[in-house]
């Protein structure tokens, strides 16, 4: 088992199971037999799988700069500073990944900022 | 015109009858039916095209959630904007007193008239950031003072819950 760094802090649940070849040999005969074949699993936990999600949030010229300042506070309890820095990255760059993660929160945080009318996507991260 | 908060409530005041009028409209303005691009924009999609799976999963679940939200809002700023309604002193300065509780219903149903006229208008930023145009020349004009001005009322709105 290898425990990888994750984003979270978290341990990725590797396993890697691995049964060698068991090569039994007969001196008196000279035979060998093969015991078992090798069988490796190897699995990776649900969260893994799931973790490269983004909570994406593009430019509108409608929405208030205060106003998206305001729902990033809300949403996300982002501190002021922090909302401000990501709706100027909005506002120049035209995007700003807000967060990233399983997708069923990230789904849920995009589903509240719709609920503010900003345009945000859920993405998979490349 | 002047908004303040005063105890529980924000209070406008001083409204001329072209203002009030303004603001009897928020409810229609808000309402997408019949223009695609502001249902369109109302109701984005939650991630590109590809994604169809998650995009018809919200077209079933979220998107309704999200209707019953937006009119809830709606709904709550028509009740308010009784008070304006009647004809005595027609062409007197109004009142309006929306209680603090209703706030984020106002902040919704302004966003969505704003996000509504601009849609339908198909304003460019350009003439978005022109905040000195005369509302007084053609029906786009107008509509986009109504932006401007409603963007203004979110912005005293906001101003008065962080006080």
């Amino acid at each position: 088992m290898s425990c990888g760094p994750r984003r979270d802090g978290g341990c990725l649940a590797q396993i890697k199971e691995t049964k060698g070849i068991a090569q039994v040999s007969n001196q008196k005969t000279g035979s060998i037999t093969t015991a078992e074949p090798t069988i490796e699993k190897e699995t990776r936990s649900e969260e893994e799988l799931d973790l490269p999600w983004q909570v994406v949030v593009h430019n509108d010229p409608v929405n208030l700069m205060s106003y998206v300042t305001m729902v990033f506070q809300r949403v996300f309890g982002y501190p002021r500073d922090r909302a401000e820095r990501h709706m100027l990255e909005v506002h120049h760059k035209g995007r700003s990944i807000l967060w990233s993660g399983m997708r069923e929160p990230a789904e849920l945080y995009v589903q509240q900022l719709h609920g503010y009318l900003l345009l945000a996507t859920l993405e998979k991260a490349c | 015109m002047e908004i303040r908060r005063r105890n529980d409530q924000i209070e406008i005041s001083e409204l001329d009858p072209f203002l009030a009028e303004l603001l009897r409209q928020i409810p229609a303005s808000a309402n997408p039916e019949g223009a695609p691009a502001a249902e369109q924009r109302l109701f984005s999609l939650p991630t590109n095209r590809k994604e169809t799976e998650i995009c018809a999963e919200w077209k079933t679940y979220v998107e309704p959630e999200l209707r019953r939200l937006f009119q809830t809002a709606t709904q709550t700023v028509a009740a308010d904007l009784e008070q304006l309604n009647g004809n005595e002193k027609s062409l007197a300065n109004r009142t309006l007193r929306i209680p603090a509780k209703h706030a984020d219903a106002w902040l919704s149903a302004l966003n969505q008239a704003r996000l509504v006229i601009a849609a339908k208008n198909s304003f460019t930023e350009n003439e978005l950031n022109d905040h000195f145009r005369s509302p007084i020349g053609s029906r786009r004009d107008l509509s986009l003072f109504q932006v401007n001005f409603y963007g203004f009322l979110q912005e005293s709105i906001l101003r008065e819950l962080e006080d």
